[in-house]
């Protein structure tokens, strides 16, 4: 039985079409992931989810239940880290839980708040103002908003995108851990294959704009917790990469011309040189030959 | 390569020799440039001072002197909170005779100005309904406000010439509050009043919580500016209503034909003016850094 479920839904602003028959079930506690070109119009289908705005046609339901409006039950986390710039982060924690939570006294609010800054890390800077914060810190200020909401559907929209590769793949691992602890439903929205594939059950891809649509999904079996240095090799998740990738590409407007063909590569083991040469490990290459398949693509 | 090394090196060692001879001119500007948030000023106040001798002594023969205003202002000065008479004060009192009043119409202003504010921002229906006749009303010189307070407050009896004043003071100072309050209002973005939606924040936690702190630096623009002009109407209201205070003074020694103290009283204006302008700023840039 699903559990969010976008029916026929289409979206334009003026007589733009953004998003256009979208269908989507998703079952609880499943990791979907959501790949799409940048301006594809992933925002508005995040702000769909959370109820923001309405769609033109269609509908939009979770737990069977058709949404009305924003609420939260369905966490966002906003491209933009939207924290209140003149509360601390602490307060911007305390704000959601404040809202989320009025049945609990003022004690088991702060204690509950308490829990969550110290879930992304963030204990020692609870009394910073946002704009005393690294962008990491910021979205993690927001992950952890939301978070305390304990919300029922967790909506991430390109929580990684803005930051650099390192802080990038600690929030990854972050978001992985916080996941699998909780179980809860996430849909995660972003523009990076990789990404996708590590962190989600089904990865999906959304069409290049205007129109754009979601095309079918692929699920994704790998191993968890999974760690991104011996993936890279791992002939499974290239795999999962090149069918994202040519999805991706097939739905792009423009119509590519490409060759697939084998190439053989040399039974070579790179060597390193400055070490020196004993004769007793002087052995023969090491790697066996290997083929591959390549795609090329021919520009006319 | 080798051509464009060449003359790199040759620049190199011009900078390192010409500081030498450019060293002594350096250091005489440094000193002065020490001094000359004071020296510049008292040059600028020597020629004011200098040219009001010469008018003085010339084009206008009524005009006091400089040494003449002081020995007549000396008494309000020296003894600042002396009482003699109802229009016989010290300066000091005068100014906080007028300083209260300023306050209470200010305080009318932000109070009237500042949810308005907000319901322009708010409503598109309400600014459409709204705007012109706040631009119209705008404009109109406190001179012009004050009779028709007048005329409200007939009723008032002995009270009528401090609501009239108190109601010049309010409507003209109002106006800054409620547009930047409005243009405030409008520039909340969106991503904040989104927090709120998701939240399910009510009507009124969005007001405090969210649109209230967003619009707080545009408010107090606001504030500072809507000071100004209550500073500005006290004057023309005190005259016209002859109520004591620095205004009052001003037109009641003009009328006695003494105008000894007539360049006082501009001055004290003045001064309290910028002063205040000063302490709005110190509150407004605290409120600028979120
Ligand atoms: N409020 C709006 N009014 C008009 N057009 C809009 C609005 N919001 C989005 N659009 C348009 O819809 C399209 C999709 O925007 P959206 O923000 O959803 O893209 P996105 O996929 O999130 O992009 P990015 O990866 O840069 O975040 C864009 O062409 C944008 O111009
Ligand atoms: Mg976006």
């Amino acid at each position: 039985m699903s559990f969010l479920e976008l029916n026929q839904v289409s979206k334009s602003y003026g007589s733009t079409e953004v998003l256009s028959n979208i269908n989507l079930r998703i079952s609880e506690g499943e990791f979907v992931a959501i790949v799409g070109y940048s301006g594809a119009g992933k925002t508005t289908l995040m702000s769909l989810f959370a109820g923001l705005i309405q769609p033109d046609t269609g509908t939009v339901t979770l737990a069977g239940q058709r949404m009305a409006g924003p609420g939260p039950d369905r966490g966002l986390v906003f491209q933009n880290y939207s924290l209140l710039p003149w509360l601390t982060v602490f307060e911007n924690v305390k704000l959601a839980v404040d809202q989320v939570f009025p049945g609990k006294t003022e004690m088991e609010r702060i204690k509950h708040t308490e829990k969550f800054v110290a879930m992304v890390n963030l204990r020692s800077a609870r009394e910073k103002l946002p704009s005393e914060l690294s962008g990491g810190m910021r979205q993690r200020v927001s992950v952890a908003r939301t978070l305390a909401m304990n919300p029922k559907v967790l909506l991430l929209d390109e929580p990684l995108s803005a930051l650099d590769a390192l802080t990038r793949s600690t929030l990854r691992d972050e978001i992985a851990r916080i996941w699998q602890e909780s179980r809860m439903t996430v849909v995660l929205v972003t523009n990076d294959p990789d990404e996708a594939i590590l962190l989600a059950d089904r990865v999906i891809p959304l069409t290049r704009g205007p129109s754009a649509t979601l095309v079918s999904g692929i699920d994704i079996h790998l191993p968890r917790p999974r760690d991104r240095r011996f993936l890279n090799e791992n002939a499974e998740f290239k795999m999962c990469r090149n069918q994202v990738v040519t999805s991706l590409l097939a739905a792009g407007a423009k119509p590519k011309t490409t060759i697939t063909r084998d190439l053989v590569l040399p039974d070579i083991q790179p060597e390193d040189i400055s070490t020196p040469r004993l004769s007793s490990n002087r052995r023969g290459p090491t790697r066996a030959r290997e083929r591959r398949r390549e795609e090329v693509e021919i520009i006319p | 390569m080798r051509d464009s090394t060449v003359p790199t090196a040759i620049s190199a060692s011009a900078v390192a020799v010409t500081p030498t001879p450019a060293k002594l001119p350096s250091s005489n500007r440094v000193a002065f440039a020490k001094f000359d948030w004071l020296l510049l000023p008292l040059v600028g106040i020597a020629a004011v001072v200098g040219l009001w001798f010469a008018l003085s002594a010339t084009l206008s023969k009524d005009l006091p002197n400089p040494i003449k205003t002081w020995e007549a202002s000396k008494p309000y000065i020296l003894e600042p909170l002396a009482k003699r008479g109802e229009l016989d004060q010290g300066i000091l009192r005068f100014t906080w005779l007028s300083l209260i009043l300023v306050a209470k119409g200010y305080l009318m202003a932000l109070v009237v100005g500042t949810p308005l504010g907000f319901v322009l921002g708010l409503s598109k229906t309400m600014t459409k309904a709204l705007d012109p006749i706040i631009q119209v009303l705008r404009p109109v010189s406190p001179l012009a406000w004050l009779p028709l307070g007048m005329v409200l407050f007939l009723g008032a009896g002995r009270q009528a010439s401090e609501l009239a004043a108190l109601f010049t003071i309010a409507i003209c100072a109002m106006w800054p509050t409620v547009l930047t309050t409005a243009v405030g209002v409008r520039a909340i973005p969106q991503d904040y009043l989104n927090v709120a939606k998701v939240l399910k924040l009510s009507r009124w936690n969005t007001l405090t919580k969210v649109m209230i702190p967003a619009t707080l630096p545009y408010m107090f623009t606001g504030f500072r500016l809507s000071l100004g002009i209550a500073w500005l109407v006290i004057v023309a209201a005190e005259m016209l209503t002859g109520r004591p205070g620095v205004g009052g003074f001003l037109w009641q020694q003009y009328n006695a034909l003494v105008y000894e103290q007539i360049i006082l009283c501009i001055l004290t204006i003045g001064v309290v003016g910028f002063i205040l302008d000063r302490l709005m700023s110190v509150v407004e840039r605290r409120f600028k850094t979120i």
